[in-house]
């Protein structure tokens, strides 16, 4: 069952942007067109191609803020775990730091500074500021649990620098949740696009789902009006990504975790 | 026996023992001989991957009918049975405290789900059964994480015979204590024992606890008895080669001549050697040994042994 | 002229010659805090010196748990700094090494674990630290060499390198997996190894076997041992000398035939009379008073086994007593004070 939705969120994703590329290589106007699956949305576009090309972009989006962040909290986790003392107090600081500002009003005044200069891969990277802290504690405790462990002397036993202990003794352990925390973080970030999106702060110009319904929703009242199709795609969409990504990460961590059923 | 997904493993295989009252009996055997599986089973604690393929427990007192534990439903066996007749102290004892309820609560439970005292004549209760067992009362009001490890026991102890049962089933008791709290809690089950008269049975490794406790002995290697009698004369005179391994590899205080330990590896019980399940590893080793197993055969007094040494 | 030694101190200046220990260890302290904010501290090691003379010698540090010896081994080994004291190799401190030096010592001093399991990453082949420690300690660059040495070693420990080519520790038994924790110390031909209780969790009819391993390494390789137990009867077969501590502090050493059987401090004559032993069962089944809350004996200003012992006095919980000499060992307790 849970094969099957995973499947089925990805085997959508994948297609879509298959669909979208072949659009993309067409001007993107606003053409009047009749006759489309999902109907059209007042701006005179196939809402099915727009979902396809939000689709595909807040997931590149996405994509891009998981990338960032999921390492650079990775990579201070790491640091800091296994430095401790000064460092790790000095990064421990600066994370909590970023743990106490609430994300986004934040990213709302970020992202209202830069309006001009904002695409969609930018967004991603700003995202990515409000993520990475979250992980970074994470990944300190378990290099803090893990450092005690015996093998980690016999490794320094056996000569082994730091960085090899690292990587050859603690991060194989770190992998899988990683796994888990990028699949998370995807989620996460198409959250907070969404997020910002009806209220105006993305990137307006392309089509992610959170733009879908900000034009829907606010400046052409969809709901009042009763195009239904226009805001529900992208609505169902949201949710259907949710659950398959979500279902993903449990099922990625039943496979690393097989005792925690 | 043991179920795995492929395949059933033998975890105990053809073990008749009879208990008898006020007596202090001892399981001795190293790991994965499969005493603690034995012992479970005659607690009645059978549950899967723990399946009962063949044989019975039966509990039997002057008064009554004898009761076949093993046939029981889990129910029964958890209303009549444990902790009333039949009380099991677990390896890993710590885990039979709840952590977020205080000492005095766990007797005081006991008291009203098995004896069905009220609240108010449980706590004094506690508090009395306390004191005759030797428990500061400073313990009681404690909640177990505050407790040493030597006093945890020895609550543990004290709640395993609470209603006083009729068999006690202590597993590896003091394996996690020091040597002198290890004597303490020893001792302190030793004595309630020999006040109430019944049963003990004391499963550990260790050969020299089971010297000092033990009225009668026996020794378990891959899933089975091999040895069993009376303790002192199983010390004076081990048939068994294991069990002269088991008693005389060990250095004693005093004694710096040469010791040597067995070779080899216990058996892989999914497949066990063809013959005595010892013989591999065994010194005195001959023809019949790989071929035949040995059966327990009664040698001298209340002495058996399983061994085509003294068949 | 032999009279009252420093606290805790196990140096002997024998006609003013001051002999270089292979590892000396003076007056350290390893200071622990818990409770809130960590404010609260006790001395997981409370200024202890002993030292391990040139000569290939097993040492023996026995306790109970909670006594500070793992702490301690961790000390000796340069995973943990000393609040207080310095450890020294060779003459030289080890925790103010450089980083060519650190290499230098690890190659001299090596160590073996409690848990078989434990000491090799489930994640990792076992042979790997035995070729990292080949390559890394030994310098060793070609596969050839290396294999050699590493096969050289398990076979002295009774293994064979086709046996354990490849295999996770899980396809082990504790035992084999001990041995081959024993040959990756053994490889770089240490001066020093340190067995922080190597056969506890082995089972008793093995035990010997690895101990007497441990004889022969001494006889034929020439290393010195520090074995931590708390098996007294072990401890007893294979030391030269033995060091008891309490809570911290060392309470008596010397050669181990000395402390062992005449038992001088009060908590040795505790510990040996509540090891179980066929033919002692009358002996052993008197009651003995129980320890109370450890915390407290950690704080305490006087002998930490004061409240414990059966032969206490007043002084004894006012002042912490220094080592006498007694016989041929040294003991902390106010009771030799007069000798």
């Amino acid at each position: 069952m849970l094969i099957a939705l995973l499947l089925l969120g990805f085997v959508i994703s994948v297609f879509t942007p298959t669909d979208t590329r072949t659009w993309f290589a067409v001007p993107k106007d606003l053409p009047p067109s009749f006759e489309h699956p999902l109907g059209t949305s007042t701006m005179g576009r196939d809402v099915f191609w727009e979902l396809c090309a939000s689709i595909k972009n807040s997931i590149t989006l996405a994509l891009m803020t998981a990338l960032i962040a999921s390492h650079i909290g990775l990579l201070l986790g790491l640091v800091a775990g296994i430095r401790g003392g000064i460092v790790d107090r000095m990064l421990m600081f600066i994370t909590d730091t970023f743990i106490i500002i609430p994300g986004l009003p934040l990213l709302m005044v970020v992202v209202t500074v830069l309006k001009q200069w904002i695409t969609i891969p930018l967004l991603g990277a700003l995202i990515s500021i409000v993520s990475w802290p979250w992980p970074a504690r994470q990944v300190r405790a378990m290099v803090l649990s893990l450092r005690e462990r015996a093998f980690v002397y016999t490794a320094m036993l056996s000569g082994m620098g730091t960085l090899k202990v690292l990587l050859r003794e603690i991060m194989p352990f770190l992998l899988g949740w990683h796994l888990i925390n990028f699949t998370n973080t995807i989620l996460f970030a198409i959250g907070m696009e969404t997020g910002l999106a009806i209220l105006g702060l993305s990137v307006l110009g392309e089509n992610t789902l959170g733009v879908m319904i900000y034009w829907a929703l606010n400046q052409f009242y969809a709901l009042f009006r009763g195009i239904l199709w226009w805001i529900a795609s992208p609505i169902a969409t949201l949710t259907l990504i949710f659950v398959s990504f979500y279902l993903t990460s449990v099922g990625l961590s039943e496979h690393f975790h097989p005792r925690l059923k | 026996m043991l179920e795995s997904p492929q395949e059933f493993v033998d975890a105990v295989s053809d073990v008749s023992v009879d208990l008898y009252r006020d007596e202090v009996f001892g399981i001795a055997g190293e790991s994965g001989c499969g005493k603690t599986t034995l012992v479970r089973v005659l607690y009645g604690h059978i549950k899967p991957p723990l399946v009962l393929k063949q044989g019975s427990v039966e509990l039997c007192t002057e008064d009554e009918r004898p009761i076949a534990i093993t046939s029981l439903s889990l129910r029964k066996r958890q209303r009549m049975v444990w902790w009333k007749r039949i009380s099991y102290i677990p390896q890993a004892s710590m885990n039979v405290l709840n952590p977020t309820m205080r000492i005095r609560d766990h007797f005081a439970e006991m008291l009203k789900v098995y004896s069905g005292m009220s609240k108010e004549r449980a706590y004094p209760r506690a508090y009395e059964y306390a004191e005759t067992m030797g428990l500061p009362s400073d313990a009681l009001k404690a909640f177990p994480h505050q407790l040493s490890g030597g006093m945890r026991q020895r609550t543990v102890i004290a709640m395993a015979v609470l209603l006083e049962p009729d068999l006690v089933l202590a597993d590896e008791p003091s394996s996690a204590l020091d040597v002198i709290t290890q004597r303490t809690a020893l001792t302190f089950l030793k004595d309630v024992q020999t006040k109430l008269g019944n049963t003990l049975v004391l499963v550990t490794h260790d050969m020299n606890i089971h010297s000092v406790l033990t009225d009668k002995v026996a020794i378990m290697y891959a899933g089975k008895i091999i040895e069993i009698g009376k303790t002192s004369d199983v010390f004076q005179k081990p048939l068994h080669p294991y069990t002269r391994a088991l008693i005389e590899s060990l250095p004693r205080l005093g004694d710096k001549s040469q010791r040597t330990g067995l070779g080899g590896q216990p058996p892989d019980l999914r497949r066990p050697p063809e013959g005595c399940r010892f013989h591999p590893r065994c010194s005195h080793a001959w023809a019949a040994c790989s071929s035949d197993e040995p059966s327990l055969l009664e040698k001298e007094d209340e002495r058996r042994v399983a061994c085509w040494l003294h068949a | 002229m032999r009279g009252v030694l420093p606290v805790g101190s196990m140096h002997e200046v024998s006609m003013g010659v001051d002999k270089m220990f292979l590892l000396d260890v003076v007056n350290v302290t390893k200071v622990f805090g818990y409770g809130f904010l960590g404010r609260a501290r006790f001395r997981a090691v409370d200024n202890v010196s002993l030292h391990q003379e040139d000569e290939p010698k097993i040492l023996t540090i026995a306790g109970e748990s909670g006594c500070g010896k793992t702490t301690l081994a961790r000390t000796i080994l340069g995973f943990m700094e000393p609040n207080e004291g310095e450890v020294k190799y060779k003459g030289r401190n080890i925790h103010r090494l450089r980083s060519k030096e650190k290499l230098w010592f690890r190659k001299e001093v090596q160590a073996i674990f409690q848990d078989p399991f434990e000491t090799f990453n489930p994640m990792r082949k076992v042979d790997a630290y035995l070729y990292e420690a080949a390559k890394n300690l030994l310098g060793l660059k070609s596969v050839d060499e290396a294999t050699k040495c590493v096969e050289e070693s398990l076979e002295f420990m009774g293994l064979s390198l086709k046996e354990v080519e490849g295999k996770h520790p899980s396809e082990f038994s504790g035992g084999q997996l001990q041995r081959m924790s024993i040959a990756r110390a053994l490889l770089v031909r240490p001066r020093l190894i340190v067995a922080d209780e190597p056969v506890s969790m082995i089972d008793a009819s093995m035990r010997m076997n690895i101990i007497n391993t441990f004889k022969d390494m001494k006889r034929k390789l020439e290393v010195s041992f520090i074995y931590i137990t708390h098996d007294l009867a072990t401890a007893y077969y294979v030391s030269d000398e033995i060091g008891i501590m309490y809570r911290g502090s060392l309470v008596e050493e010397g050669p181990a035939q000395e402390v062992l059987m005449e038992r001088h401090h009060p908590y040795t004559k505790a510990l040996v009379s509540s090891l179980p032993e066929p033919g002692k069962r009358e002996e052993w089944l008197k009651k003995t008073k129980a320890s109370g809350l450890e915390i407290k004996e950690f704080l305490s200003p006087g002998c930490k086994y004061a409240n414990l012992c059966l032969k206490a006095f007043e002084k004894c919980t006012k002042q912490k007593p220094p080592m006498f000499p007694v016989r041929k060992a040294n003991v902390a307790c106010w009771l030799y004070e007069s000798q």
